[in-house]
């Protein structure tokens, strides 16, 4: 399907040429301490870090790698106690405690240079606080419904393209017995996916960015709305019952059993899905589709990034780094199906030629203009993310505790920003 | 300073007169040094820096804010908060189930046939495996969909229910979960109480008459007075430190029904969405005002209990 080709090859290998030659300058220590802790992660990041090395002689590189749970503790230790040279984070309002305390280096230099302004253009605003750039992306994925095909087929169901038809498609599978969506949400966060799709295509990205800022009352009627919209699945009976008991793995038998069609889920669920027997003939992709037709399609689409903490000692190779990771052919290598089997961010990169990472490519660049959002825990602060996604969770589970809910979220609004 | 505590082989040329005058105070002293050190530097020192912490807004980043009494009052009306400490007084109660359970079993094991010790090991098992294994056992066990006692409900023809999803419910669920070895705990308590029981007052309530219950009460029971007191010890602890299982079973959900103080510390300060040090500093003090009491009670009953020798 649609593979975006490299435009010009010269180009690329000239970029990398002009790279070489700065190179041989660097020398010293180059710590970089990474959350890449997954198996196949980890193998990218470790290569990653041989191939600089390779092109930087004289420059050693210290990798840690740190559990990718452990890390989001870690990380306030090291910055201010140790800080590395470079380190990986998350885009958007997570890496605001960090901007506002002064322990990421302000990296708007990078940004300003022609490589990286043209080629990055798309995540720019993710890593953008207070007008400056605090760090570079280098990875990220398209969330959206991953469902049966073949269930769909046998029902003589097509994908939705609105709203309408995306319950009606639900109620047959209702009436066939089969669960429209499965979802685990004992770990909170799958439930903020729903509210993070349900509210843009509601009420459309703009709102839904003012509303994680915090600049619009949880009481308001938009939201109410955006509620009610996500009610009339409720009542359907269109998600798995007990879901508050499992976490987002313990979902996925239930669609691999064929007793739910589809799930609303980053592109991450797709391997284990494949693992456990799912054929490409049976597993697809759609965006989700509208709601309020007049308002423009917007997508979650969490992005991994590099930073340089301020207090990093040998911040020459770092910036040299940040250029390597972001460069077309780096981000072509680490996204591959055998690297991350993610989106390169890069937009003079390729895409492995994948079924689902190319629908994904695709609905990002070219069907998305409300906007890309990071996702419900990036984009509000950490402690709002945290109290509206129990809340999220209570309402899918007792949706007439919704008066309740909004309540407390209001509260906590108040008392947050 | 160390020589003045040696034998003192050279009285004319000891250390000053001082030292060797206070040498039997001295000694204990210094023995007890490095230990009072590490209290200090390692138990009292947080605690005051707990307390201290919690009249601050700190993001554990940037600079403290004083905020005085706020956390305490934000803790006031925090329903989270009061769902956890009603949470943590079910486990404190449920909890002490265990002793009469472990004392049941343990009279239970406590004869002669071939195998006791196989026997014995097998109901001490539970406790020796981790917390963390304990949880996921019965998550299992418990799970809607797939679990053992929803089959075992269904069997016998009453609806399956999701003892860990529902609100009313899952607290009870993990407190069961967390008996399991803590009974265990206390029949091991209870076994080696019941070896130290004098035979010869056994016999001789034998000869009075003395059967069953009557004997349990007046004639065992008594006896086994330090087993208890221990078993009541590290089940009130036990209880207060019910962390682990929290966290594996349920996360503290469905939406916060099953958190308790400790757990909900966590949740403020230290976890993924928290960093609120002031507030969870707070929750902690609530949480050590609590232990005190037990605390207190513990120390005043060992020290009654010295005092009567």
């Amino acid at each position: 399907m649609l593979r975006t080709t490299l435009t010009a090859a010269a180009a690329l290998s000239l970029a990398a040429g002009a790279v070489h030659a700065q190179d041989s300058e660097l020398s010293g220590t180059l710590t970089i301490f990474s959350d890449m802790s997954n198996p196949a992660p980890r193998a990218v990041m470790e290569d990653m870090a041989a191939r600089f090395g390779e092109m930087h002689p004289d420059l050693e590189i210290e990798l840690t790698i740190i559990d990718r749970e452990a890390y989001k503790t870690q990380i306030r230790n090291f910055l201010t106690a140790n800080p590395p040279d470079v380190a990986n984070w998350y885009a958007a309002n997570r890496m605001a405690p960090y901007v506002d305390a002064g322990l990421f280096e302000d990296v708007s230099d990078l940004w300003a240079e022609p490589e990286i302004a043209d080629n990055l253009a798309s995540t720019k605003g993710a890593l953008t606080l207070d007008g400056k750039q605090w760090g570079v992306p280098y990875t990220y994925y398209q969330w959206g419904v991953y469902y049966r095909e073949d269930i769909y087929e046998e029902l003589g169901l097509e994908e939705p393209q609105d709203w309408e038809t995306f319950k009606s498609n639900c109620q047959t599978m209702l009436d066939s017995g089969v669960k429209c969506f499965t979802v685990g949400t004992k770990f909170l966060w799958t439930a903020a996916g729903w509210f993070d799709y349900l509210n843009m295509r509601t009420n459309g990205y703009d709102f839904h960015m003012q509303l994680t800022q915090g600049e619009v009352e949880w009481t308001d009627e938009r939201v109410r709305q955006t509620f009610a919209n996500w009610r009339e699945l409720i009542d359907m009976g269109a998600f798995i019952d007990n879901h508050q008991s499992y976490s987002w793995q313990e979902a996925l038998p239930f669609m691999v059993n064929g007793e739910a069609a589809a799930y609303l889920m980053g592109n991450f669920a797709v391997a284990p899905m494949r693992e456990a027997g799912l054929s490409d003939d049976q597993l697809d992709f759609y965006q989700f589709p509208a709601i309020n037709p007049d308002v423009e399609l917007a997508e979650d689409a969490p992005t991994d990034t590099f930073h340089i903490p301020s207090g990093a000692e040998n911040k020459e190779a770092a910036r040299e780094f940040l250029r390597f990771v972001v460069s077309a052919e780096n981000q072509t290598q680490i996204n591959s199906g055998d690297g991350l089997g993610q989106l390169p961010v890069n937009s003079q990169s390729s895409v492995d030629d994948d079924e689902m990472l190319n629908q994904g490519f695709e609905m990002l660049s070219s069907n998305a203009p409300g906007g890309i959002a990071q996702f419900f825990d990036r984009d509000a602060p950490a402690e709002m993310a945290s109290v509206a996604m129990e809340g999220f969770q209570e309402f899918m589970v007792f949706p007439d505790n919704l008066e309740d809910i909004l309540g407390r979220l209001e509260q906590a609004r108040q008392r947050i920003y | 300073m160390t020589t003045a505590t040696l034998p003192d082989t050279h009285a004319d040329e000891g250390g000053p007169g001082w030292i060797r005058r206070n040498r039997m105070t001295l000694a204990p002293l210094l023995f007890l040094l490095p230990g009072a050190i590490f209290f200090i530097a390692y138990v009292i020192l947080p605690i005051l820096q707990s307390f201290q912490i919690s009249f601050f807004r700190w993001d554990g980043l940037g600079e403290p804010e004083f905020v005085g009494l706020a956390n305490y009052q934000e803790l006031s009306t925090d329903r989270a908060f009061e769902v956890s400490l009603w949470n943590n007084l079910k486990w404190l109660v449920l909890y002490l189930l265990a002793i009469p359970g472990g004392l049941f079993i343990a009279l239970f094991l406590n004869q002669t046939v071939a195998g006791i010790r196989i026997y014995k090991s097998l109901f001490f098992f539970p406790f020796v495996i981790s917390q963390v294994v304990v949880g996921l056992v019965f998550t299992w066990f418990y799970d809607p969909t797939f679990g053992l006692l929803n089959t075992l409900l269904e069997g016998i023809g009453i609806s399956p229910i999701n003892v860990l999803g529902d609100p009313t419910l899952a607290t009870y669920g993990v407190i069961i979960a967390g008996l399991w070895p803590q009974i265990a705990y206390c029949m091991i308590l209870y076994l080696t109480g019941l070896n130290a029981v004098d035979p010869e007052q056994i016999e001789a309530a034998r000869l009075d008459g003395a059967k069953g219950l009557r004997m349990l009460w007046h004639v065992i029971l008594p006896q086994l007075r330090p087993a208890t007191f221990i078993a009541f010890v590290v089940t009130i602890i036990g209880a207060l430190r019910s962390f682990d299982l929290i966290s594996i079973m349920t996360n503290g959900g469905p939406f916060g029904s099953t958190r308790v103080l400790s757990f909900y510390m966590f949740e403020k300060a230290l976890s993924e969405y928290g960093f609120r040090m002031g507030y969870g500093a707070a929750i902690a003090v609530v949480l050590f005002l609590i232990m005190l009491v037990f605390i207190a009670y513990f120390l005043w009953s060992m020290w009654r209990q010295e005092r009567g020798h």
